[in-house]
């Protein structure tokens, strides 16, 4: 629930306050937050299927955002910035879709 | 993360044991039940985060909106739009070149205009000196009288070439403008020029230096001394303007 406002709340701030990304943030934070994602949905779907641990989900959640943006510095720094990130892209978007896989099958049994 | 391995609840600290405790015998909870709050530290964090998440996602989402090209774009893509971009430009070099060139050839064409004006000034030249086009300008009258009519065609014609070799542009006899061609034949009653019988007086509109013209036409044993001889009478009049009016077809 609280998690639920916070993501709430962040919308809305981000909305009023209408920030600018850093040019140094730029090439990280889709990944970042394609990476946070995943981990909410891991998160949820632990919620749901009962072993779900805060701290588990906050450790998860910072080192895979941090990670995500670091494959990426490191792809840039490669010179494969652009094939790594879309690799990174490619690995979270399918755990967030077996994640939401699993959260289906738990809410409606399907 | 959901892949981690889930940790049993005997290795989980104390205080969040509670709030496992109370969801542990229902093995799924539902979604209400996820909905149902708790005020652990941990889902303070937790909620933290999804705030941090949600900002970001909202920041992201305007930037991609506002900057749609160039702002996310990697390295490696921004250099690949650069040679694009350094190819285009050489191309659109070149074309400039093609225009350049052809703007010479253009500006060569407005020379060639300036060549036509000359001709044209020429044509004008020429058309006055054929008699095919009116004409203005400075010259004289010469009117000659023929009371006894004793002036022949040949008198005319040495005024005519008189009046040539002095320098007259435009020669008009009369009605009659006389050209390259004219001739003069004696006729009953007067003069035929150019196939018109022309009658004394005669009057001659000469265009040239006028000054000219008068001392060549009054030298001693000269034209007008021949005329006065024969018995006609002879009025050299300066015009700084004669208007020249008759021409001649073709």
């Amino acid at each position: 629930m609280i998690a639920l406002i916070g993501l709430v709340a962040g919308v809305v701030l981000g909305l009023l306050f209408e920030p600018t990304v850093p040019l140094w943030l730029q090439p990280y934070l889709p990944i970042a937050i394609v990476a946070a994602l995943d981990a909410m949905f891991g998160g949820v779907r632990a919620r749901l299927e009962g072993i779900f641990d805060e701290k588990v989900f906050v450790v998860s959640f910072v080192s895979n955002t941090i990670i995500a943006a670091l494959i990426v510095f490191l792809g840039d720094q490669l010179g494969v910035g652009s094939q790594l990130s879309t690799g990174v892209v490619v690995v979270l978007g399918i755990r967030i879709f077996s994640n939401a896989a699993a959260i289906r099958r738990k809410l409606f049994g399907a | 993360m959901s892949d981690v391995e889930p940790q049993t609840p005997d290795e989980q600290a104390p205080e969040e044991r509670e709030t496992s405790a109370k969801q542990e015998p229902e093995e799924t909870p539902g979604f209400l039940d996820l909905l149902r709050p708790r005020t652990t530290l941990g889902q303070l964090a937790g909620g933290l985060l999804c705030v941090l998440l949600g900002f970001a996602l909202v920041t992201q989402v305007r930037s991609t909106q506002r900057d749609t090209t160039f702002a996310t774009a990697r390295q490696d893509e921004l250099v690949g739009i650069l040679s694009d971009l350094s190819q285009r430009s050489e191309r659109l070099r070149g074309d400039l070149r093609d225009l350049e060139g052809t703007k010479a050839e253009l500006e060569r064409d407005v020379q060639g205009g300036t060549a036509l004006e000359e001709a044209r000034r020429r044509a004008t030249t020429y058309g006055l000196l054929a008699g095919t086009l009116p004409a203005e300008g400075p010259g004289i009258e010469l009117l000659i009288g023929d009371p006894r009519g004793a002036v022949r065609s040949v008198n005319l014609l040495d005024t005519l070439q008189e009046l040539r070799d002095a320098g007259a542009e435009v020669i008009q006899i009369n009605e009659v403008r006389a050209g390259v061609n004219t001739y003069f034949l004696d006729a009953p009653g007067g003069i035929e020029v150019d196939g018109r019988i022309l009658r004394a007086p005669y009057r001659f509109l000469a265009i040239g230096d006028p000054h000219t013209m008068t001392t060549a036409l009054n030298i001693p044993g000269g034209v007008i001394k021949t005329l006065q001889n024969a018995g006609a009478s002879t009025t050299v009049t300066p015009r700084t303007r004669l208007t020249i009016s008759a021409v001649r077809s073709g």
